[in-house]
This record gives C-alpha cells, structure tokens and sequence, in this order.
C-alpha cells in the first residue's frame, strides 16, 4: 500500500483493498515516510467501503460546537447528510491537528476553532469527492465533470453507485492539488438551520463520555491538599487520621512541594482522607496580599504615568485638550479576579501501558501543552505519549493553562507511584474555586473631553493590571515591545474613530495564577468603551445609538460593527421600550466578529430589577452552524452577565475568601427572562463564535441600569451587586 | 454496610461507610457515570437522581437513607415516558451545550413536569433555580420544558 503526497500537502492511504479512504495533511515529511499500510497516518476524514464518512476533529469539544461544525464541512464538500457522517476527536499531533493560527501547536482558544479550519476541512472533503469521482468515472468510462457525490452516492449521467464501492481505487490516486470546493449556491449544509448537533444524543441520555467519566481498572484517585495560600509550600503534613478512612492508600508531598498528593481507591474516600491530612505551610513566598491592597496598588497605577505608551500617542496633547474640552467626563473603573468555574471539575486520568507508552485522558483544550510537560516529566518521545481527547464539561479559558497545570499535577503524582495503577487526578469545586487561575484584577481611568457640539475631542485612556502572558511560554507571542496586547485590546484597535485618544498601560504585580477567561482582555474594555460610549452620549444629549454611529465612519470593519448595532436597535425596538423598561445597548468587535447587544429592564433598585430581554444581533462571517451561532451567543451573554451582576474573587492574606458555588454564585435560570439573537447575511469567512457573545453583555446591562436610576457610579466597580444594584 | 440498592429496576448489594454520598455510589461503584458531580454541596443540580420518582441531590443523599427507595438515574430516562418527552424535546432545541449539567436538568424537568404538566416560564424557572447550567443554556432549558409539555399532552 502507498501514500502519495500531493503538491498542497494532503496524503492519503487506503489501509486495505477495499477498505477505506483517508485523507490527511503533510506531516512535514514525517508522515510521507510512513506509507505502508499499518502507518499511523492521521487523517481529516475516514471513508469506509460502507459509504459511511468519520470526520476527526483537531478541536475539544466543550459545548461550543466544533464536532458538528468541522464535519459539517466536510460532509457539505464530499457529498453526504449529517446522518451518513460521524466524528471522533482527533489524537495528539501538533503537525497535523495544529491550530493553523497557532503554529505547531494544537489547541483551541480565541475562537479559532472554525476561522483555523473552515478552508482546511473544506479542501479535506472537497479532495475526498474529486478523487471519489474519479474513480467512478474510470470505472464507468464517464466524463468526471459529469459526475458529483449527493448524499453518499456517486451520480450522474445515468449511473448512480454509493461512494464507498470507490474507495479503493480511490486510494490509488493522487489527491489533488487544488479540489474544487462548492460554490456557496451549491450548499445544502453550511448555513443551514435544521442541522443538529451532532452531540445532542448522547448528551440526553448520559452516554456522553467525560474525562470525569473515565474508570481505568485498577485505577487509585488523587487529591491534591493544596496551599491556601498560592505560592505556600509544604514543610510537612500529618496522615495519621487519614489512616482511619477506608479506601485511603498514601499521602506524599508533590514534587514541587505545592500540595500534598492523597491517594485513594474511589473519590469519596480521597475527599475523605484528604480532609483528615493536617499540613505545616510554609507561606514565606506565599502571596500574602488581601484584595484591597491589590485594588490599592491598581488604582495607584492609574494615577501615575504609564509604563507603556500603547498606541504612540502624544499624552501631553491629547491631555491638554481634554483639560480645554466645553465638558469633560471622568471616570473609573475596577474588574476583580474571576474564576472560570466550567461545570465539570478539573480531571483527567493517566496511565503506562505494557509497552511503556503513557496515556492520557483528558478534556484537552490544549493537547500539545501536556504532550510536550510529560516528555520531559516521563523523559520519553513524544511518540511514546498519547492524549485520548475526552469532551470536556465547559472550560471558559480554564482548561488551557500554559503551563498545563492539572495535567502536570496528575504526572507528578503518577511519577511518585510505580505506575502500576492508573491516576485519575479529581478536582472538586473548592480545588476549583480556590485554586483557580483567574480573569486578573483590572483597572481603567477614562478622562473624555466633549466641545460645545457635543463631538470627542480627546480621550485620555489608562490601563492598569495584570499580565496574562507575561512570564508565560505565549510571552514571545503575544507581548510586543512590553505590551501584553490581551490587556488593551478592544481599545486603540477599536472600530470606532476617536480623534485624539491616547492609550497607557502599567502592568501590576501578580496577584495570583492568572489566566484567559472567556474574550480575555475584551471582559473589560468593551465594558470601559461602551460604558464611556453612553455616557458621552448622554453628555452630548444624543442619542446612544446615533452617537455611536457617528464615529462608525470608516468603512470596512466600521461599516459591519454599525451595522450589528442598527440591526440590534431595530430588532429590540431601540426607544420604544414597554412602559416601565428601559433599554441599554452595547457593541463590540472581538475574534474577528461584531456583536451589538440591547439589555431591557424592568423594576427599579429599591424594589429589585428585572432583567426581561437581551436582543443580539451577530456577523461572525459565514455561520456554518446558524443554530450553533445563536446558543453561543445566549451563552456569552449570560457568562457575562452572570459574573458582572455578583460574582468576584477575593483574597484575605492572599488567602482566596470563596470556595464554592454558594458563594460565587452562578447565573440562574431566572436571571434573564429572555435573549434573541439575529444573524447577520455574510459571504465573509467565519470568524469568532465561542466568545464575542460575552464583552457587549455586561455593558449593555450597566448602560441600562444607569439610564434607569441616573447613577453611573452604580456601575463603576464590578461586581453590580457589590457596587449597590440590587437584582430581584 | 451492606446495602441492597434499588437502582433502575435491579437490586445492587454495594459495600458502602454510612454518610457515604449515593452519587459516589452511583458513580464510582457501579460505574453509571450519566449522574454528575458538579459542587458537592447541593448549589448546582448535577448530580440529580430520582429517588421515588421525585429529584433529590444525590451529593446530598447518604446511602443509609436509599435502603428502601427507588432510586432512578438518567441513564433509565429513555423508558420513562416523561423522561423520554423531555429528551426528545431536548433534541428538538438542542438544548445542551457542553452537556455536563444536562442529565441533571433533565432529571429535574421530569420532575417537574410530573407536579406540573403545564408550567408557567416563572414555574419552570422556581423549579429549575437550583440546577445551574455554566454554558447558561437556561433558555432552551425554559423552552424544553415546555416543548416536552406539549408533546406529553399530545
Ligand atoms: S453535585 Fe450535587 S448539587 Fe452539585
Ligand atoms: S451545558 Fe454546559 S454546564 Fe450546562
């Protein structure tokens, strides 16, 4: 058996006469090497002599949706229905499955998973089809032009046969360099409402596999008793009262003295014995700052010159005009750690093979990361390390840590046993909670000088906080001339056209582990942007949306940011608010993609208020999965929401204050009455869904609340119900 | 202890220390992993389970205490005729995202829409308050609810 490697790069091998049809990316020479007929050829999509099709999905499921929107480009270029394609995720291999925008690395984050894949996976089924065609029509002696693939089987010209009694010979040819993708006016799949996810059956009936669902026989269950104090180390423990809890096996100090590893038969006892073990922390690094104190030295910051001049604007100018303005707006604005709190508790299950091999299972967000952590904690070749890619229950950033962290615990606490037994590391929410890598502490001032007109004519923008990638392996990335660009972006890169605005950043000391959360920087400058959006408006004594628009004056990326926000407008009914509502918009762009928000309320806050509606309206480019894109957006919103209403994470002698859901209390179900959201036509190629739903919520909600009490100072610290809004 | 428990229709002799939760139970002995574990302390509705046809948090549930009930999980759902409307209206709105918290919500709806066969929106959300969905899908949960209403009454 052969794999031909085409000028684009795309390999394929047949693993039996007959068999099956797999189409694959260059492995970089690597996998060219490989072509005998057991090769471990990892492909985009499997054809069987069935006539059945298996997309291999490079991005973790965790309720976003690539499993049914990768397949559903390839289903929509070969030929097929959603019933005559499935998928399985595809395993660890960063030359292949790699995040296209990410380099060699395989990971999903930023909402790339269908911008990175949209052309890949079309050309992966598209290449399928063509050599499918071809063979059919070697076979039949027919024309190839004349023949296409309509729901699985080869048609044309008076013949008619199922694609996979071709996949054989199919295998046999080169694939081609430049496979003819459908036109848009030939699409029965992308863009279609009626499609289902994929995932929905086994998701309702509790079939679906986590990586909390894995139950390896033999397997012992670690805990890990950790610090409450992050950086704290361990100077000794005691379990002796462990010994009494039945099921309870050892206690040992990781590695890296951050905690202490107890190791028990089944989860209860593990919880058990954990809570049994007493520890002597050693807190002389330990970070030992309360929550005021960070706020303090935020707050400081934005006072002072900034350490960085983000977009090279000169200060003493824009400063002085904002001085001379006819009317000047001062605000500013402070964002607490958050936690990410995805529903299934961090996990994942590790195992040695007989042949020595380590597996993982996990809900891998970011596979290369523990791939890469266990070849140097195992000392072993990549090829001797496997990641089974479970879905994950939720993640909102958590579950991509640079520095894999989870995973590296549960390597370190297999390393200290004789891997005889496989370790399933379990989280709980307090781990979760207390333990987190959080959104960072952030503060904005925002100075904004309106003339006589009502037209900005300066505004002075300062950012202090927390860097996320600083000290991180993303540093080379994503810092330039030290900016951490994921602190301000929203900002100087915004649509809008502000004339003369002048953008400083100061990074602050890290408080804790922090981390990417759900749209990263865009959490607060769209909160910041929007926020000072209304309230120049209102000191303009325009009208919110007309204000907006007068600076959406661009064209390009101005033009389809106006246009979610009047799409929005009309669809909420943008004026005309029931009697005893009031209305707050917001707008932003983020990954790639426009998502204008209008939050309507009702009540007052003596008596409580009611949020009764969001209307959304969203251009991501082309949705593939339109019902995907509109459940993303519900979910963004009420991420968003939920957290800017009453959630914050606190710390007292840099001890975190919360622990659970009793106190950091998630958005319920009747938090929000209602949300409906429109989707923008496009023939632009997707962009972001997974998080653009999020940075315009919060705002549009405070621009509301303000509109309806006239107390912007309500909506000037995060979280609302600390700041004094009172929610029924 | 010994316990017979009454699990889905069978009998099961588990050995369990009393104050043992029944979803450490469910879950890890015998190894029906539908019924999740989300916060342990009764704030979220992942682990919800029917014990005589009525949802209880099974974190907050000890093993003492099922002896002589009828305890039902999700995976038994697709026979219950409530349950089975439930999924398929589930299905119908594809109501799930990451998926986590749905067995439990689904147990939840049955529950409710066994009280109530046509809840209100402010019934469904009293009802479902407890059940938190980080995804927040609670408003497909909202409209699930009342599409598998309409297709019991049908
Ligand atoms: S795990 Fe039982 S209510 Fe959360
Ligand atoms: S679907 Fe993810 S937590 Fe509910």
């Amino acid at each position: 058996m052969t794999a031909h490697l085409s000028r684009r790069g795309f390999l394929k091998s047949a693993a039996a006469a007959g068999a099956a049809l797999y189409i694959g990316a260059n492995a970089k020479g690597v996998m060219a090497a490989a072509s005998s007929a057991d090769a471990a050829l990892n492909p985009f999509v499997k054809i069987g002599a069935d006539g059945r099709a298996i997309a291999l999905i490079k991005h973790v499921e965790f309720g976003q949706g690539p499993a049914t929107g990768l397949t559903t480009l390839i289903a929509e270029e070969l030929g097929v229905t959603m019933d005559q394609i499935t998928y399985e995720f595809a395993p660890s291999d960063p030359q292949v499955y790699n995040n296209l925008l990410f380099g060699p690395f395989q990971g999903t984050g930023g909402s790339t998973a269908m911008a990175n894949s949209w052309m890949q996976y079309r050309n992966a089924g598209a290449a399928a089809r063509e050599m499918l065609i071809s063979a059919a029509a070697k076979e039949w002696g027919v024309d190839a032009a004349s023949l296409d693939i309509v729901d699985g089987m080869v048609t044309g010209g008076g013949n008619s046969a199922s694609m996979g009694d071709f996949v054989a010979a199919a295998a046999e040819m080169d694939v081609p360099a430049e496979p003819r993708l459908r036109d848009a006016s030939e699409w029965k799949l992308i863009g279609n409402d009626a499609t289902r996810r994929l995932d929905s059956p086994i998701k309702v009936n509790g079939q679906a596999q986590f990586a909390m669902d894995v139950h390896l026989d033999n397997q012992m269950v670690v805990m890990i008793k950790r610090t409450p104090q992050k950086g704290g180390v361990v100077a000794s423990f005691d379990d002796s009262a462990a010994k009494d809890v039945k099921g309870f096996i050892m206690a040992q100090a990781l590695p890296t003295k951050h905690g202490v590893a107890v190791y028990a038969e089944n989860t209860w006892a593990a919880m058990q014995a954990r809570n049994a073990i007493e520890v002597e922390w050693d807190n002389s690094a330990a970070e030992s700052r309360s929550s005021a104190e960070i706020k303090d030295e935020i707050m400081a910051a934005l006072d002072a010159e900034p350490t960085y001049n983000v977009n090279k604007a000169d200060r003493a100018a824009v400063k002085a005009a904002v001085d001379g303005a006819a009317t000047v707006l001062e605000k500013t604005f402070y964002f607490p750690l958050l936690a990410h709190a995805p529903m299934e508790p961090l996990n994942c299950t590790i195992e040695q093979t007989a042949e020595g091999k380590i597996v993982l299972h996990d809900g891998a967000q970011m596979p290369t990361g523990p791939h890469m952590a266990y070849q140097q904690i195992f000392e072993l070749p990549a090829d001797k390390i496997e990641i089974n890619s479970m879905l994950a229950g939720g993640s909102f950033g958590r579950r991509a840590t640079p520095d894999a962290d989870y995973q590296v615990e549960a390597g370190l606490a297999f390393i200290m046993t004789d891997r005889s037994r496989p370790v399933k590391l379990v989280w709980d929410r307090e781990d979760d909670i207390r333990s987190g890598y959080y959104r960072p502490a952030v503060g904005h001032k925002v100075r904004v000088g309106l003339d006589e007109n009502g037209t900005i004519i300066g505004w002075d923008h300062q950012v202090a906080g927390q860097s996320i990638m600083k000290g991180t392996a993303f540093e080379a990335m994503a810092v330039h001339e030290g900016i951490d660009h994921s602190t301000v972006e929203g900002i100087a890169d915004s649509p809008y056209t502000i004339p003369g605005q002048s953008l400083g950043l100061t990074d602050t000391k890290k408080a804790t582990s922090v981390l990417w959360w759900r749209s990263v920087g865009h959490t607060h400058t769209a909160y910041v942007m929007e926020v000072m959006m209304d309230l120049a408006a209102k000191a303009a004594g325009q009208d919110p949306v007309d204000f907006r628009l007068s600076y959406l004056t661009g064209g390009g990326e101005a033009d389809r940011k106006a246009a979610v926000l009047k799409l929005a407008a009309e669809k909420a009914g943008w004026g005309n608010a029931p009697a005893g509502h009031t209305q707050g918009i917001a707008v932003h762009k983020s990954f790639g993609s426009y998502v204008a928000e209008v939050v309507e309320i009702s009540g007052n806050n003596d008596d409580g208020i009611v949020i009764e509606k969001v209307t959304a309206a969203v251009d991501c480019g082309i949705a593939v999965n339109p019902d995907t894109v509109r459940a993303q957006i519900e979910g963004g919103i009420g991420y968003g929401i939920g957290h800017a209403m009453r959630d914050q994470i606190t710390l007292d002698g840099g001890a975190v204050e919360q622990s659970n859901f009793p106190d950091y209390e998630p958005l319920r179900i009747s938090d929000i009455k209602e949300i409906e959201t429109h989707i923008i036509a496009s023939a632009e190629a997707p962009t972001g869904i997974g998080e653009p739903g999020t940075p315009p919520s919060a705002p549009a909600l405070a621009n509301a609340i303000a509109a309806l009490t006239d107390d912007s100072q309500l909506i000037a610290e995060l979280p609302m119900a600390e700041a004094g809004v009172y929610f029924a | 202890m010994a316990i017979s428990l009454k699990l889905n229709g069978k009998t099961h002799e588990v050995e369990a220390e009393p104050g043992t939760p029944l979803l450490w139970v469910i879950r890890d002995e015998l190894k029906l992993t539908g019924t999740k574990f989300g916060c342990g302390v009764a704030s979220c509705g992942a682990c919800t389970v029917h014990m005589n046809g009525e949802p209880v948090r099974s974190c907050q549930t000890y093993i003492e205490d099922v002896e002589d009930a009828e305890i039902t999980t999700i995976e038994k759902m697709e026979e219950d005729k409530v349950g089975a409307a439930v999924q398929q209206a589930w299905l119908e709105l594809d109501v799930v995202q990451c998926g986590y918290c749905q067995s439990g919500q689904i147990m939840n709806a049955v529950g409710l829409l066994r009280e109530n066969a046509k809840p209100t929106a402010e019934e469904i959300d009293d009802y479902m308050y407890g059940n938190a969905c980080r995804c927040a899908t609670y408003q497909r949960i909202r409209a699930g609810v009342q599409r598998a209403a309409k297709i019991l009454e049908a």
